[in-house]
């Protein structure tokens, strides 16, 4: 069982708490596979999407795993809400939790904000994703879809490839498949993976060709277009020269790679159409494990003492 | 402290007694399947589906079915139940269920289990095959097929073990030392 009412990081969580929430979400992925997608398990509970950043499929898969598990759900938009009007985040959450809420799923631009709600709150508070810190429902999905095709995960080599430094996806993905046994190796320009992730147990890469050569799994990062210009990397076009996922780059890791990415995509930089609507893609995958691995988080967590 | 009530033998005299009433009850085996109550009663299914096939020289299909997200005590249970698989590779449209458990007891369970039947398909009906019945029913609910009624007293747990999960096939029961126990389900 889980040993926190919240999820906040995948740092937080135990080799045994990662594996029961994957091995629980392979029921969920049954649920979701039938004609009636629904379980009355969480029936008379209420989900609030609490969002302080722009996000569209992180979001509806939260909205969607909630309502698979018979909660109601709330969105709390930022822009109509009294947040606009100056009222302090404890605030608004204080008043979320009056409403009746139990999980309060939450993403915000500062990282450490779901550790401070969920020392402040009784309602299960989920992280999806704060600041440059974590985005640990992603890196549970990454693990779920890789095992599902992979069958393990310890022992395979995995690389994740592009902005680490401002990746909270990374970051997660890292602690996650590291803790699983996975061989991580981090692909991108020097100016975007900070030298103390190297503690962490990786190999750096600054050449694509390198990094590629011998891979079980390719997780490419979306290149933030609101970094280009800060001195991050010279263009786009010069991204993709030397970090874009080509077939002829793809050609150098292993024949059974498979191909992920977290969304959303731009094609022709990071990753180009041929690969990522190809047969090693397993992008579309990694949306509908979403939904599985959520449900199996909302799950277990609703089953931790108080 | 445990008593045994059935041994690997009685326990698959009772299995083949419950077969033939099967095959009886539905004449013959058109449009039936089994499906077993994870995870005593999946064992049980299969064993059940064997002996059925050597019988009538038909296979039928076998599903599992897991009933943890219909239990209704999650919202007063210390610890959520463990979700395993359901598995169910055949369409339950106008097919006779025949649900199979290894305890029958309050009947929750049953009743739980009819509700994810009904979310996967519409059967033409469904009926209840149990090794054991033990009495103390809290909803009304009654095996179509029973290996073995046992009068239980509510201080009382009945275990079965199979050979599946690496036991000898064998029946127990126990009586609990403090009255906060329940038995088995």
């Amino acid at each position: 069982m889980l040993n926190n009412k919240d999820l906040l990081g995948i740092k937080e969580l135990s080799v045994q708490e990662i594996n029961l929430i994957l091995d629980t979400a392979a029921g969920f992925k049954d649920v979701l596979g039938r004609d009636i997608k629904k379980v009355p398990a969480l029936r008379g509970k209420t989900t609030v999407n609490l969002f302080f950043e722009p996000s569209t499929r992180t979001r509806t898969s939260f909205e969607l795993a909630a309502k698979r598990l018979s909660t109601d759900v709330i969105n709390f938009s930022v822009p109509t809400s009294s947040v606009v009007k100056g009222e302090s985040l404890i605030d608004t959450a204080l008043t979320v939790q009056a409403l009746g809420a139990d999980f309060i799923i939450i993403r915000h631009a500062s990282s450490g904000v779901p550790h401070l709600l969920a020392k402040n709150l009784n309602a299960s508070v989920i992280n999806a994703g704060d600041g440059t810190n974590e985005h640990p429902t992603q890196a549970l999905l990454d693990a779920f879809t890789i095992q599902e095709k992979k069958r393990k995960i310890a022992g395979l080599e995995i690389a994740i490839v592009g902005d680490i430094m401002h990746s909270r996806v990374a970051k997660s993905n890292i602690y996650c498949l590291t803790a699983l046994g996975a061989r991580v190796r981090l692909i991108g320009p020097p100016t975007l993976i900070p030298e103390n992730l190297k503690a962490m147990g990786v190999s750096v890469f600054h050449n694509m060709e390198d990094g590629v050569k011998g891979v079980d799994v390719l997780i490419m990062l979306r290149i933030q277009m609101e970094r280009q210009g800060k001195g991050f990397f010279p263009s786009t076009d010069e991204y993709s020269k030397n970090w874009g996922l080509t077939p002829e780059r793809l050609c150098l890791a292993k024949e059974d790679v498979i191909v992920m990415h977290p969304g959303p995509m731009n094609r022709g930089i990071e990753i180009v159409s041929e690969i990522a609507d190809g047969p090693k893609s397993v992008i579309l995958e990694q949306v509908t494990n979403g939904i599985a691995v959520r449900m199996s988080v909302m799950y277990l967590l609703s089953g931790v003492k108080r | 402290m445990s008593k045994e009530l059935m041994n690997k033998k009685d326990l698959d005299r009772a299995l083949t007694r419950m077969a033939h009433e099967i095959i009886e009850k539905n004449k013959g085996t058109s449009r039936l399947c089994l499906i077993g109550i994870q995870r005593g009663g999946v064992y049980l299914a299969q064993r059940l589906a064997a002996k059925i096939q050597e019988i009538e020289k038909k296979e039928i299909p076998v599903g599992s079915l897991d009933i943890a997200l219909y239990r209704d005590d999650l919202n007063i249970r210390k610890q959520q139940p463990v979700v395993r698989r359901t598995e169910v590779p055949f369409e339950v449209n106008d097919l006779k269920i025949v649900l199979v458990d290894d305890v029958l007891f309050t009947g929750r369970s049953i009743r739980s289990a009819m509700d994810a039947l009904m979310d996967i398909g519409r059967p033409a009906s469904i009926q209840l095959a149990v090794l054991i019945d033990r009495g103390h029913r809290e909803l009304p609910i009654k095996a179509d097929y029973v290996g073995k009624n046992i009068p239980t007293s509510l201080r009382e747990t009945v275990e079965v073990q199979m050979e599946e999960e690496g036991v000898e096939d064998r029946v127990t029961i126990r009586k609990f030392e403090s009255v906060e126990g329940k038995g088995a389900e």
